[in-house]
């Protein structure tokens, strides 16, 4: 019953295809010598060379792994506790709050970004680190609370209280049985949360300034007036690291389930 | 049993969205009430000139133009992401994995590079129309990017993924053997398909397609590179409002009336699937 033909398959394939065409061009063209995208002249790796050279870009690249880095770890804490507190506390307005701290990746993100700049105005934060931060956590914080809360569902609450009731202090048991429990999805939420701050382009144009820019915003305002090959090779690096972290974290995975069953 | 302060747990979470999600969104609304000033500035005088001012057939024909890519996007992805989550569903152990795998792989890189990596493909003298051209299939180079199928190919490859992995995970939860029990009972394949598999699997469908209507009402982006200005939708009219415009207030209000309308089609969703969770999202 549950097998797939040829052709279900044929359309996977091609789908797929369809997906990785557009990053496969990138690729090429990161070793082509010429400058623009249009026709192949030669084997170079003048773009890599020059993307080294670029402090501008490189500097991008810089704030935008620490952005990802500070909003997913700020999301991870806020997010996990948020969930447990729900999960284990009853609150009345529990399901407005829900509501609320999931809003920001409910809307469509122009609206995120308007918000925030008009709103950063009125509090007349300095636009650059700390705008982007708060806007990026607060957009990551739902990715954390929702896998979270998903989790913390599938956990027999007895373990907790047997651990209360042999004497571990509230702490303890958060530590060592709660924690442990829920790390895989703190992580996933994390990964996630890293991945689409890593991504962000319309948010960030809003409550970003002149002097602290990201990645995205740089490829975008590239885009918009010429591309550099430069971009094409830091696209090719950053998909070469990725494919290596997700590969060895599957790995891990692995060995971890089968040390599991032993 | 002790309780103990287990609830000042929530508290980080609580003063957050407090100060970040309703601050923001109550002054948007009041926001919108505002009277725009010369300038850049606004003053707290009540006004609805701001909703007025959006009867204007220039920007009704905005909210027309992204309301009909958000539509176009979304049946485009139903038609090819089902099929391709539902028989990924169907696949082994195995084949799952190395789908699951390499369907969330592009993720990672940036969206707007592969945007980019479309921009090489359809341009005049681009990759897709010198395969055309050899193929004999046209005698002079199409003029893709920067109209409206180029915006259109690049929103549905956008989004694929969402509707694929939405479907994917209601196909992967399916009970096979309700199917099997139907054509059992004499139902033939299309029949079963109907009544059982896209029954069963609608959560996962409508998901879906919040996933992917949600988020192209706003991702002007998208149309602004690929349409090459052409094409105006409501995201960049915010945009423009908010930067170059320089009239917050009217900004507000085309954000909220976008708001509403997403909230809106959320609603719809719960209404018609009876959950608040959207399948896939995380």
């Amino acid at each position: 019953m549950k097998k797939v033909g040829a052709l279900p398959k044929l359309y996977l394939a091609l789908v797929l295809l369809v997906t990785y065409l557009p990053i496969a061009v990138v690729i090429v063209f990161s070793f082509n010598d010429a400058k623009l995208p249009v026709s192949w002249t030669g084997f170079s790796w003048r773009w890599y060379e020059a993307l080294l050279r670029d402090a501008a870009l490189m500097e991008a690249l810089r704030n935008s792994l620490l952005l990802g880095a500070a909003s997913s770890a700020f999301a991870a804490v806020i997010g996990t506790l948020g969930a447990i507190g729900m999960a284990r506390a009853h609150y009345k307005t529990k399901g407005m709050m829900e509501y609320l701290s999931t809003l920001p990746i409910m809307l469509p993100e122009i609206i995120l970004g308007m918000v925030f700049m008009a709103f950063f105005a009125l509090l007349r934060l300095p636009f650059g680190w700390t705008t982007l931060i708060i806007a990026h956590t607060s957009f990551c914080i739902p990715y954390v609370f929702l896998m979270v809360k998903a989790r913390l569902v599938g956990i027999d609450k007895s373990i907790e209280e047997a651990a209360r009731d042999l004497g571990a202090s509230p702490a303890r048991t958060f530590f060592d049985v709660t924690l442990p429990l829920i790390l895989p999805a703190v992580l996933s939420g994390c990964i996630l949360s890293f991945a689409m701050s890593f991504d962000d382009v319309v948010i960030s144009i809003f409550v970003s300034s002149p002097t602290v820019s990201t990645l995205p915003i740089k490829v975008y305002t590239q885009m918009r007036t010429g591309v550099t090959p430069e971009i094409n090779a830091l696209c090719t690096l950053i998909l070469i690291a990725v494919v290596l972290i997700l590969l060895v974290s599957a790995a891990l995975r692995r060995k971890s389930a089968s040390d599991g069953k032993q | 049993m002790k309780r103990g302060r287990i609830w000042l747990c929530a508290a980080p979470l609580y003063a957050f969205t407090l100060v970040f999600v309703l601050g923001p969104a109550l002054y948007l609304v009041a926001l919108s009430f505002a009277q725009n000033t010369a300038g850049t500035g606004f003053c707290w005088a009540f006004t609805l000139e701001n909703f007025a001012r959006m009867r204007d057939p220039i920007y009704l024909k905005c909210f027309r133009e992204s309301f009909r890519l958000a539509l176009s996007t979304t049946v485009l992805n139903v038609l090819l992401g089902y099929p391709f989550g539902y028989f990924m569903g169907r696949l082994g152990a195995r084949g799952k994995r190395l789908l699951t795998f390499l369907i969330m792989a592009p993720f990672w890189t940036s969206s707007l590079i592969r945007l980019y990596g479309w921009i090489i493909l359809l341009q005049v003298k681009g990759v897709f129309n010198r395969v055309l051209l050899w193929l004999g299939v046209v005698d002079e180079p199409l003029k893709i990017l920067y109209s409206y199928p180029a915006v259109l190919i690049g929103m549905v490859y956008a989004l694929l993924p969402f509707m694929i992995l939405a479907v994917y995970t209601s196909v992967e939860k399916l009970d096979w053997t309700l199917v099997e029990a139907a054509r059992d009972l004499g139902a033939s394949r299309v029949k079963a398909f109907c009544t059982v598999t896209l029954r069963l699997t609608l959560p996962g469908l409508m998901s879906g397609v919040v996933l992917t209507f949600v988020p192209s009402m706003g991702l002007f982006f998208i149309a602004d590179i690929l349409g090459g200005n052409k094409i105006v939708l409501v995201g960049s009219l915010i945009q423009d409002q908010m930067t170059r415009g320089g009239n917050q207030p009217f900004a507000a209000a085309l954000a909220l009336v976008l708001a509403a309308m997403t909230t809106l089609m959320l609603w719809l969703y719960r209404r018609l699937t009876g959950t608040s969770e959207l399948e896939g999202v995380v």
